[in-house]
């Protein structure tokens, strides 16, 4: 039984359980499912800065705080104690791609040449660490929402704005990924 | 049951003047009435704590995948997203149709979200950070917790660009 948990779950099993979060946030609170919004709490709580954005009650919000801190608890434990032995199974054409940008480590689920502290001290290991978050935490609060709030909470109310969005996630990913990523990948300082 | 809107800074009037500060983002909404004590809160963490599990061992979090995805060199992304879509929409109809309440006893509300702008530019850029991150909000959190120290650094660059949405906000196309 344990064996089998350590192998990586199939998309139905994890879709499932993330799909009952909904119904579970709604049930234990009326809380709707929404990740994001933490790092808006985060400014609010901290660097207010008199912005009226950030000017409300975070403290009625701190389910959020505590939602993502078992997030965080629930991935050390399953990197603790349930972690796939193997490394990480990548599609070859993936793997080949990347290896013509000097990124072969599989071991982990992020590959350390990408996302390691040394890679910090590089222009790409920045760009992709500082840069890419920043534009996460930009793009979500600028759509109201990130794939929890609107790909996930939104769609399974029908929302279509929240399609909309959910679109644009994927519009910006694809672009990202086939078009602009190769020319930050390919450098090597 | 009507909601009782409590921030201390926005009033009323205020709100009204900016536009949608509060449906463009899921805060301040449903509070309850009840008063319960902080470490009921532990309730959500549990939830949380199942999501994290699941991040790990789903490989969602892995920068792997989410190349995949966006390349379509793997099904696995979308078996998920999909299926944890048609999972809440069939959860939310049966909460709406039985009208079902929260374990306390509150009725469970929900609210349409209004389209704007932000929903097409925010996408975008979110997308764009996405793709190079290989993580959305949730798993960045994760991804720390298989001991990933460095997306620390992420995240703190995450709530910097969400700071610096509030600081512009008003000058932004919605």
């Amino acid at each position: 039984m344990i064996e089998m948990l350590k192998q990586p779950w199939p998309w139905y099993v994890a879709g499932a359980i993330i799909g009952l979060i909904v119904p579970a946030l709604l049930l234990l609170g009326n809380k709707h499912f929404g990740i994001s919004a933490n790092l808006r709490h985060a400014c609010a709580a901290c660097f207010p800065s008199n912005i009226k954005f950030f000017k409300y009650d975070w403290k009625k919000e701190i389910w959020n705080f505590f939602f993502v801190g078992g997030i965080f608890a629930g991935a050390i434990i399953a990197a603790q104690l349930l972690a796939n032995p193997d490394p990480v199974v990548v599609h070859p054409e993936l793997a080949a791609e990347l290896k013509s940008y000097g990124i072969t480590d599989n071991s982990n689920l992020l590959p350390a040449e990408l996302f390691s502290l040394q890679s910090l001290f590089s222009i790409r290991g920045l760009i992709m660490l500082v840069g890419g978050g920043f534009l996460v935490g930009f793009g979500a609060r600028y759509a109201g929402g990130c794939t929890s709030g609107h790909a996930i909470m939104g769609l399974s109310d029908l929302q279509w704005p929240s399609l909309v969005a959910t679109i644009m996630f994927m519009v910006g990913g694809f672009a990202m990924a086939n078009f602009i990523l190769p020319s930050i990948l390919k450098l090597t300082i | 049951m009507s909601t009782q809107v409590n921030i201390t800074t926005i009033t009323p009037q205020q709100e009204a003047l900016d536009f949608e500060v509060r449906s463009l983002d899921t805060m301040c909404v449903n509070e309850s009435h009840m008063h319960h004590p902080w470490w009921y809160n532990f309730k959500y963490a549990a939830v949380g704590l199942i999501f994290g599990v699941v991040f790990v061992k789903a490989e969602i979090i892995s920068w792997f995948r989410i190349q995949e995805m966006f390349r379509l060199q793997s099904f696995h992304m979308y078996g998920v997203i999909g299926t944890a879509v048609v999972v809440g929409i069939i959860s939310v109809w049966l909460i709406k149709k039985f009208k079902v309440k929260t374990i306390h006893g509150e009725a469970i509300e929900f609210h349409p979200k209004k389209f704007n702008k932000g929903q097409i530019y925010g996408g975008l850029l979110f997308g764009l950070g996405w793709a190079v991150t290989g993580a959305c909000p949730g798993p960045l959190f994760a991804q720390i917790g298989t001991g990933a120290l460095v997306i620390s650094v992420v995240v703190l660059s995450a709530i910097a660009g969400t700071w610096t949405y509030g600081y512009f906000r008003d000058k932004l196309p919605h």
